[in-house]
């Protein structure tokens, strides 16, 4: 290839891969019932290949900035692509085809008719994509504040498609505290503003400078993302919000969504926040963390019916993405691993909470509950599903091999390596009550099926495979550790480490 | 006091009057314009960086602030649809039964 078509390819694609699934969402919302599968099939395939090929330009370059429209920053606005933006890249494309598939069967239109929850469903699906790659791509921070606007706005509109009571109850809870969060965020942007007189992320760290200022606008920001990404104290509107939603619904906020906050707060705390934070300030994400942990789990605990396990687990698990702020600072090996393990406990969860979300509507689809009781004989009944929370789940408790030990085992060694004995604690205690969780709702499942079941295997289709395929990417990614330390590692700020 | 000064601390003043407003108040028409009243808020203190400094006004500010605009009215939209449905058929103008108003 040469150079010229070298160049011109990150220029078309890096915006392509962020606007496409928007053209895609237009297309569904005047197709309607004629834009499945079309649009879901476009969708997976096109935006797939878009990936695959980033990926081999960032295994080649490390990384590649894109001044759209040929204007430069600080006039302009920058796409960059780097080791971390591709991980997120590629775990949203992951998630985003398994819940695609298992939503041509809950989304499709009825025969000769059109559903409302169908029209709403993948037009929705398709903006919330388009806002996660920008979040991704984008290195201006109004440019990201518009981008977790449209991916709010669109995961929020979809939990309330099938229109039960208490679904639109959790859905104005998450509207209003999604925005209150969005507004934090963006009175920080303003602080940022004024001291600097620039949006784009790497004009601003040249900038930055120690001051009240400054403080601030870490204050307000981390604020704001902390409360989108529902971490502890700040998470109450998670649980209900991705539990009374739709099946496909739980799994692309829980998988995806929140991750969509979080890949922000370690972009601006990574790249611009660390000349102008003192060792203490990079404990208190950590802090909060480790509460997250013990609280979540101590509450999926108590929960009787599937849905809401997997979200209180969900606020436990997003606890452990923190411990790397602490590490960060403890010194350059440990910083490595720190940073390396958290992205890939992020994309392990990702894939293994939306595996378990898809097999958890499986099994609703044909025991009609996901009450704890009423998975009596769940291993007859629905064995494919089953099998693929119990596969998603060995990740879950950073069992080996899978995704979820990869990333536990790399931040527990920088925990040891760092004397931080309180967050080695907390990730050993996390894991046996991940493990103490999950395994209240399997043991039921061995029982025998109440009177009254059918007692032979239901088929459970596409929604099945698409759980299993995703429970088994969770474990796979235990497998390729030494691409993802090449893709990951190299993408961490320069400068850490050094306390 | 400047008029940029003046219009930063009265955006402040307009963002934690209405943060205030969010937490303490039930009723959803109220907290969706409390929402609003701190989108005001971060608008001005976006106008306030346009306006300081010598010389022509920075657009950059004036241009986002059209962009939060578009953003606010589309929440708006969006909450306001949402809450004319819980009314329709939960009853609830309030996310708590006990904050419901009369």
């Amino acid at each position: 290839m040469d150079a010229q078509a070298q160049l011109l390819a990150p220029a078309l694609l890096l915006p392509a891969t962020a606007v496409f699934p928007a053209l895609l969402g237009v297309v569904a919302l005047v197709l309607g019932r004629r834009a499945v599968p079309l649009v879901p099939l476009l969708a997976v395939t096109v935006i797939g290949l878009a990936v695959a090929h980033l990926t081999a330009i960032v295994w080649q370059h490390s990384e590649v900035t894109v001044a759209l429209g040929g204007w430069q920053a600080p006039l302009g606005i920058a796409l960059r692509l780097d080791g971390l933006a591709t991980a997120f890249l590629l775990m949203t494309g992951t998630v985003a085809s398994g819940i695609a598939i298992y939503a041509l069967v809950e989304y499709r239109h009825p025969a000769g008719g059109e559903s409302r929850a169908a029209y709403g469903f993948w037009p929705l699906m398709m903006f919330l994509w388009a806002g996660l790659n920008t979040i991704f791509l984008s290195r201006d921070l109004f440019n990201l504040y518009v981008a977790l606007e449209i991916t709010s706005l669109s995961g929020i509109a979809m939990v309330g498609l099938n229109g039960e009571a208490a679904a639109l109850v959790a859905q104005m809870r998450y509207l209003l505290f999604a925005t209150l969060g969005s507004l934090f965020y963006l009175m920080g942007v303003a602080f940022l503003y004024a001291e600097t007189g620039a949006l784009d992320l790497a004009v601003i760290a040249g900038r930055l400078q120690v001051g009240p200022s400054a403080s601030t606008a870490v204050v307000l920001t981390t604020l704001g993302l902390l409360l989108k990404t529902a971490i502890w104290p700040l998470h109450f509107w998670l649980p209900p919000a991705h539990a009374r939603a739709p099946t496909p619904v739980s799994a692309l906020l829980s998988g995806l969504v929140v991750k969509g906050s979080l890949y922000l707060l370690i972009r601006l705390w990574f790249e611009l926040y660390a000349p102008v934070l003192d060792q203490v300030a990079w404990m208190v994400p950590g802090a909060l963390g480790g509460v997250a942990v013990l609280w979540g789990s101590a509450l999926a605990l108590r929960q009787e019916r599937l849905k809401l396990m997997l979200a209180y687990s969900t606020t436990a698990q997003l606890g452990y993405m923190l411990f790397a702020f602490p590490l960060a600072v403890a010194g350059p090996v440990e910083a490595t691993q720190a940073w390396t393990g958290m992205v890939v406990l992020i994309l392990a969860h990702g894939i293994a909470k939306a595996a378990m979300f898809l097999a958890a509507g499986a099994i609703v689809a044909v025991l009609g509950s996901d009450e704890r009781v009423a998975l009596a004989g769940a291993t007859r009944l629905v064995p494919v599903p089953l099998f693929a929370l119990a596969l998603a789940g060995l990740s879950m408790m950073g069992l080996p091999p899978s995704g979820g030990f990869l990333g536990k085992w790399l931040m527990l060694r920088a925990a040891i390596g760092a004397g931080q004995w309180w967050l080695v604690a907390i990730l050993v205690v996390g894991g046996l009550m991940a493990a103490a969780y999950l395994f209240r709702f399997l043991v039921p499942a061995f029982l025998p099926a109440s009177e009254g079941k059918p007692d032979r295997p239901a088929a459970t289709g596409l929604m099945g495979g698409a759980a299993i395929a995703l429970a088994l990417i969770s474990i796979l990614l235990g497998f390729v550790a030494s691409p993802l330390n090449r893709l990951i590692a190299p993408a961490m700020p320069a400068g850490l480490g050094a306390g | 006091m400047s008029p940029a000064t003046a219009y930063a601390v009265t955006g402040l003043a307009l963002f934690a009057l209405a943060l205030f407003g969010f937490l303490v108040r039930g009723h959803l028409v109220r907290r969706i314009v409390a929402l609003n009243v701190m989108g005001s808020g971060v608008f001005l203190v976006f106008l306030a960086m346009a306006a300081r400094g010598e010389g022509t006004t920075d657009p950059v500010p004036q241009a986002l602030v059209i962009t939060g605009i578009v953003v606010a009215v589309a929440t708006t939209a969006l909450a306001l649809v949402l809450l004319v449905r819980l009314h329709r058929e939960v009853g609830r103008l309030a996310l708590e039964p006990s904050r419901q108003p009369d």
